[in-house]
């Protein structure tokens, strides 16, 4: 006996001079996980911020049912009042407030206005058994991970009586075993009859748990598949518009000599200064060659990453570099730009780029030298250098000077891209290049990588997703707790080699 | 939504010309913000020239008004690239004080003997006003302290040493001629004046005072120099965008910006011209404007400055050394805070415990005014200079007017606040 809970019957809404939805129809049963996937841009937030009132009724055209009434949501607030929560990608979670003081903000169980903290922690405490949280409810936020941050989202989403729960790419962020945590809990939560709305760019996990798959492309439904029809290529297909025969570039890979070596690399917890957080790590990586660095979320690959680009993490860094077999002085980010390395980092909104400035002056940021004379900036030639970077990365905008903030995700990658290929390193840290963005600019960073191997330069590239790394690596590193466990031919590896490798680590370091 | 979906014109390429009307209307708009200041800044000047019948523009008040405000505009030039790297400095005002008391004590006071040249007492006032910047810089750059607690105790720390060294509650002058030409004093005329209508002569022998007119010529020559150069480099930058296929503003635009800047520049240098010439802390102001619009626009550090304030962990990790770089704005607070307090002490012969008191909220309002972002990041020379004399000019009107000064902060409050909900509801709508 389903009945459907949600109609969203021909949604359209314009923003001045773009139409970022024309007629979209979403249908969703009562008690199934529905996913919603398209490439980033395609207007699923879009539709998502239609459904919770954040634009209101009124501000777009066609209707919403909702358990069979209309509705004309003014507001978050009135949605929530009709038990829909959404949970967005960036979490909204008050740092340093305490897992109870933030499920209840807003919300608080008071009488005249006065807390009563014990009836709070109580029913915080019923909650995060609820979702499977194992965290005292006075434990402030900025302490916890992100992973269990987003149960405490959830958490929040229950504490409201949800009945239909939106999750906007909540695997984002999340290491491999959250993330299966993750998804259990709405497998669960749909035993207990909560509907799900689930966006999501990881097409295995939407292979999973959905039930549905609605496809959106350039703001319009495309199509909506049934359990029994869902397949990664097929939504692959319909995303793109094109069917991605092959999801990575092909390559033939030319390794020269050994560029980069490092060689018994440690370093310490900025702040548990007792703590070892990479303890000895020996790679090295050779012209030509793109290397993998695997492993699981907190594994501490960006650690070891930052670290060596110019000690930007942790303390007491000791250990020993060589580039092209001669020690280089890494002690600073613009001694390390020196040397040709360049660092592409994994939180492109807070360490890649200046969002509130356009792409022309963030792709010239990190050698501005190369665009100036005794100190004063060549302006045309600045100009030409993003043109001609904008044109070889593929970023989609109306010019150089759309301010980055306004980007996507993919676009907003290839202008950190830009500013790193403009800077013309040697060695090439990409971490997790392509987090967050679509299957289509996915493949764009991909090719990008394949052409500056083929260039000669060395490339590592640091990546949770264990399918990109066997597809555009050509050795891979696993690391684990600190400690590289194990180093593989790409052609000989697979995720379950690069699992075991993890386990019999952690195995070993207990 | 990404703009992605929108579709793509070619980037940036000038072949277009159907397109052109329309790209008239949104450079407009984009540009409103700065148009839109100055044409605030002329409609108060005109305002105020109606209410004080005519005062406002008279020779000798401009002279005033730029003598008085000079040095708030010269303290905004350090507190723009302050506020745009993301910091604030609360202690301008007493540092202002403090070196006005230092330079009268070096001068008048102390037996220096040679050392009490006003030249070389300047000099060393600057290298100390560019050492109290280092000093409050190191602790905000290095140690990370926020900007806002280190200058607040800057800011009690010089007004207390500033009044100490006058001796309590005493003023020490008179300072000597050549200093006080800093501020009172007015370019020589190396040309010679021309003389276009002979001054009165009456029965007694005596001319009249303010009769007649007679054009100081080098005045007239700089003037006319600076618009041409202006107008200039203008159309070259121009011609150069043009050559290279980048698109320019449309020229009707450039044509009204260039003519409407040239011909308001040419009346002031009139103005001037007919009474004593161009002041001497004019020249020096705009010299200094023009350096800071070069180093915002045109420089590598300049850059950096707004590269660290829109995200100072991204500077960093693309090579920007941001200490030494916070280090160095606030040094160059402190040189242009001891500017501003010579300034001051010149203009009124000496050196008062109160000198610069409260200044520095004139000055940071002068840079929000221009359209700074209090996050850091946003923010142009220019902007803070029109900020500075739309203060300046209310301030001088209302005196004139005889508004209380009481109401006067009122007023100076409200157009504060006015200008940055303008500003802010400009950004919510684009």
């Amino acid at each position: 006996m389903t009945s459907t809970i949600l109609e969203m019957r021909d949604i359209t809404k314009t923003f001045p001079g773009v139409k970022a939805l024309s007629n979209v129809n979403l249908s969703v049963e009562e008690g199934e996980i529905h996913a919603v996937v398209g490439e980033n841009g395609a207007g699923k937030s879009t539709l998502m911020k239609v459904l919770s009132g954040v634009y209101a009724s009124g501000t777009y055209d066609g209707a919403i049912v909702y358990r069979g009434e209309e509705c004309h949501f003014k507001g978050i607030h009135d949605s929530e009042h009709k038990g829909i929560v959404i949970i967005h990608q960036e979490l909204a979670l008050v740092p340093m407030l305490s897992i109870t003081e933030n499920i209840f903000l807003g919300n608080e169980h008071a009488r005249y206005g006065v807390i009563d903290w014990n009836a709070n922690e109580t029913r915080t405490g019923a909650l995060l058994k609820k979702v499977g949280l194992k965290e005292d409810p006075k434990t402030l936020i900025t302490n916890i991970g992100v992973g269990k941050q987003q149960l405490v989202e959830i958490a929040k989403a229950l504490s409201k009586e949800v009945r239909l729960l939106i999750l906007d790419e909540p695997t984002a962020s999340l290491s491999e075993k959250d993330s299966q945590a993750l998804l259990d809990l709405l497998l669960e939560f749909k035993r207990q009859g909560i509907t799900s709305i689930l966006i999501s760019h990881k097409l295995n996990e939407v292979n999973r748990v959905a039930d549905k798959v609605t496809i959106i492309r350039d703001g319009r439904t495309i199509e909506t598949l049934a359990k029994k029809d869902i397949s990664e290529d097929r939504i692959i297909t319909s995303m793109v518009g094109r069917s991605l025969d092959d999801r990575y570039p092909p390559r033939e890979p030319k390794i020269g000599e050994v560029v980069l070596q490092v060689k018994n690399w440690s370093v310490y917890h900025p702040i548990h200064a007792e703590r070892q957080v990479i303890k000895g790590i020996d790679i090295d990586v050779r012209k030509g060659e793109v290397v993998g660095i695997a492993g699981l979320m907190g594994a501490g690959r960006t650690e070891f990453a930052m670290s060596l680009f110019g000690r930007s993490y942790g303390r007491r860094i000791s250990g020993e570099v060589l580039l092209k077999g001669k020690p280089i002085d890494v002690s600073s980010v613009s001694k390390a730009v020196e040397h040709g390395i360049a660092y592409v980092t994994e939180d492109r909104k807070t360490y890649g780029l200046n969002l509130i400035d356009h792409i022309k002056h963030n792709i010239t940021l990190a050698n501005l030298p190369g665009v100036s004379r005794h100190g004063v900036i060549d302006d045309l030639r600045e100009l030409a250098v993003a043109n001609e970077y904008k044109a070889k990365t593929n970023i989609r905008s109306s010019s150089v000077y759309q301010m980055t903030g306004n980007l996507s995700g993919g676009n907003q990658q290839k202008v950190v891209l830009s500013k790193w290929l403009f800077a013309n390193p040697e060695v090439l840290i990409l971490d997790e290049p392509t987090r967050g963005i679509d299957v289509g600019a996915k493949y764009e960073i991909y090719t990008i990588i394949a052409r500056l191997a083929s260039e000669g330069k060395a490339i590592i590239v640091i990546s949770s997703e264990m399918p990109e790394l066997l597809g555009i690596t050509d050795r891979i590193y696993v690391m684990n707790e600190g400690r590289i466990v194990g180093e593989m031919a790409a052609s000989d590896a697979s995720q379950e080699k690069i699992m075991r490798a993890i386990v019999r680590g952690e195995g070993k370091a207990s | 939504m990404s703009t992605e979906s929108a579709p793509a014109p070619k980037s940036g390429v000038a072949e277009d010309v159907a397109q052109q009307p329309r790209v008239a209307v949104s450079a407009l708009v984009t540009n409103l913000r700065e148009y839109g200041l100055i044409l605030a800044l002329i409609a108060i000047m005109v305002f105020f020239q109606f209410t004080t019948s005519g005062t406002l523009f008279k020779p000798v008040n401009l002279s005033n008004l730029v003598q008085q405000n000079s040095f708030i505009i010269v303290m905004a030039l350090g507190m723009l690239l302050v506020i745009v790297s993301g910091h604030i400095d609360l202690s301008v005002g007493s540092v202002a004080g403090f070196i006005g008391a230092l330079a009268a004590m070096m001068m008048v006071i102390w037996p220096l003997g040679p050392l009490s040249n006003p030249l070389v007492v300047s000099i060393i006032c600057l290298i100390v006003g560019g050492a109290i910047g280092a000093a409050q810089g190191y602790w905000i750059a290095y140690h990370r302290i926020p900007s806002f607690i280190v200058t607040l105790a800057g800011m009690l720390i010089f007004r207390g040493i500033c009044q100490a060294l006058l001796g309590g509650g005493s003023s020490v002058g008179p300072l000597p001629d050549g200093f006080k030409a800093l501020s009172s004093g007015f370019i020589p005329d190396v040309i010679g004046s021309l003389t276009l209508i002979p001054p009165v002569v009456n029965a007694a022998g005596k001319t009249i005072v303010g009769s007649g007119l007679t054009l100081h010529m080098t005045t007239i020559v700089i003037g006319l120099v600076a618009v041409l150069a202006y107008a200039y480099f203008g159309l070259r930058a121009r011609r150069s965008r043009e050559r290279h296929g980048y698109e320019a503003e449309p020229f009707s635009l450039f044509v009204v910006k260039t003519l409407v800047t040239s011909a308001l520049a040419l009346f002031l240098v009139y103005q001037f011209a007919t009474y004593r010439g161009l002041p001497i802390v004019l020249m020096v102001m705009g010299v200094l404007i023009a350096l800071f619009v070069f180093v915002t626009k045109r420089m590598t550090i300049g850059r950096r400055i707004y590269a660290m304030g829109g995200n100072a962990k991204a500077a960093q990790l693309s090579g920007i050394k941001t200490e030494r770089l916070t280090l160095m704005v606030f040094i160059n607070m402190g040189v242009l805070s001891a500017l501003g307090g010579l300034i001051i002490a010149a203009r009124l012969g000496q050196a008062v415990p109160a000198a610069g008191l409260g200044s520095e909220l004139d000055v940071i309002a002068a840079v929000f005014i221009g359209g700074a972002s209090a996050m850091g990041g946003v923010g142009q020379v220019i902007g803070a200079v029109v900020g500075g004399f739309i203060m300046g000019v209310m301030n001088n009107g209302m005196s004139i007017m005889g508004v209380n000064v009481d109401w006067q902060q009122v007023v100076k409050g409200l157009v504060l606040l006015g200008a940055v909900v303008f500003d802010v509801y400009n950004k919510n709508k684009g």
